[in-house]
């Protein structure tokens, strides 16, 4: 099974590439032209999220390094205990939404010093796998556009993670509870 | 954004200050908008090459042909932009990257279905209902292969990695499922108020 995934994860994006290749070939498109075309706005797009980024990062940052995150997770840590979910978690629940390194960091320290089968360690991995970096990716794919007002996609965003992490900690203790 | 963006910084500040961690939370600023420059420009270059490749596959007529094939569903989600707009294409390019978890390939895939969707928005520094729709299903994560998390249980020894995967995809689907239905309530009522807000600042 692992060795199918694996294999369909490494051929994705050949598969993607030789394909739009070819067919690009095929209907005698010049595909270097096209090629140079596209890839000269990288540099723009990458500049144009600059302040965007620098905006949120510098708050998370912030936010991290002042214990603000610690605290939640100590007032936290009675309603997460009634429903029966491991303290380990709980640092994992609140930065999966905001900072994607942070949340690779804290995941693998859970994974280093816990039992690798124990059920912090599913639940945490269910966790991670399953959702995004909800500030990460508002702030880029807003900022490439230069869009100021997001409306209701922050809270949207924000709702889906909250929804996933409940579904989670069911989901684990459903089938390893 | 606004209100967000402030309660943030005001909160780091004044915690900072009640845990005596003040100095970090300053060195933190710093550390901040250095690795804020170091995630863009690290991006250039792979941004650079996926955007190239997407304009192969949109001359070529590749993403028009998604497009067209997703056109009964992109209709029904995303209403406010022509249904055989080449963003559709974009956003199941953007998806497929995410859904084998390739989010290098992804990012660029996504900023190119935001261009499209730019096109098509009235007001250019709003977000459409298109745009917020898009994003909340991204942020939903919908991954099919959790690449990085069974890199990490391989890793320490985990006995049978594969065994998180069913568990992560059912997750994964509810929190995107919830996302569309959250997205297309909050659209209806969003528009009440902004609509509300308009009639009565010409009242005023």
């Amino acid at each position: 099974m692992i060795k199918i995934l694996n294999l369909i994860s490494l051929w994705a994006l050949p598969a993607i590439i030789l394909g739009v290749l070819t067919i690009a070939i095929h209907k005698k498109i010049p595909v270097y032209e096209e090629f140079i075309t596209g890839a000269k706005d990288g540099f723009k797009v990458a500049v144009n999220i600059i302040p965007y980024l620098v905006a949120i990062i510098v708050a998370i940052s912030m936010l991290r390094a002042s214990g603000a995150i610690e605290m939640t997770a100590q007032l936290l840590a009675p309603v997460l205990e009634f429903c029966h979910v491991p303290a380990d978690i709980l640092p994992l629940t609140i930065v999966r939404s905001l900072s994607g390194s942070a949340t690779l960091g804290i995941f693998s320290d859970i994974a280093h010093h816990l039992d690798p089968n124990s059920y912090a360690v599913k639940l945490a991995a269910i966790m991670v796998g399953s959702s995004e970096t909800t500030f990460y990716v508002l702030s880029v794919y807003f900022g490439a556009v230069n869009i100021k007002k997001f409306r209701y996609a922050m809270l949207v965003g924000i709702m889906a993670d909250i929804v996933g992490i409940i579904s989670a900690i069911l989901v684990c203790q459903m089938m390893f509870g | 954004m606004n209100i967000i963006f402030y309660i943030l910084i005001v909160l780091s500040i004044l915690i900072g200050a009640y845990t005596g961690k003040l100095q970090d939370v300053v060195n933190a600023l710093t550390e901040g908008a250095e690795l804020s420059v170091k995630v863009a420009f690290s991006l250039i270059g792979i941004m650079a090459f996926w955007l190239g490749i997407m304009q192969i596959a949109q001359k070529s007529g590749i993403i028009d042909g998604i497009s067209k094939l997703l056109k009964p569903i992109a209709k029904v989600l995303f209403n406010d932009i022509p249904p055989d707009s080449p963003a559709v294409g974009d956003i199941a390019m953007n998806f497929t990257a995410n859904a084998f978890g390739l989010s290098n390939a992804a990012t660029p895939f996504g900023i190119k279905a935001m261009e499209e969707l730019q096109k098509e928005n009235k007001d250019k520094v709003s977000a459409s209902d298109s745009m917020c729709l898009f994003l909340g299903m991204n942020t939903a994560g919908f991954q099919l292969i959790p690449t990085t998390v069974l890199a990490v249980l391989v890793g320490i020894g985990y006995k049978n990695p594969t065994e998180i995967i069913a568990p992560t995809m059912l997750v994964t689907c509810i929190a995107f499922t919830f996302a569309i239905i959250f997205s297309k309530i909050m659209q209806r009522l969003w528009k009440a108020q902004e609509t509300k807000e308009v009639h009565n600042d010409k009242n005023s």
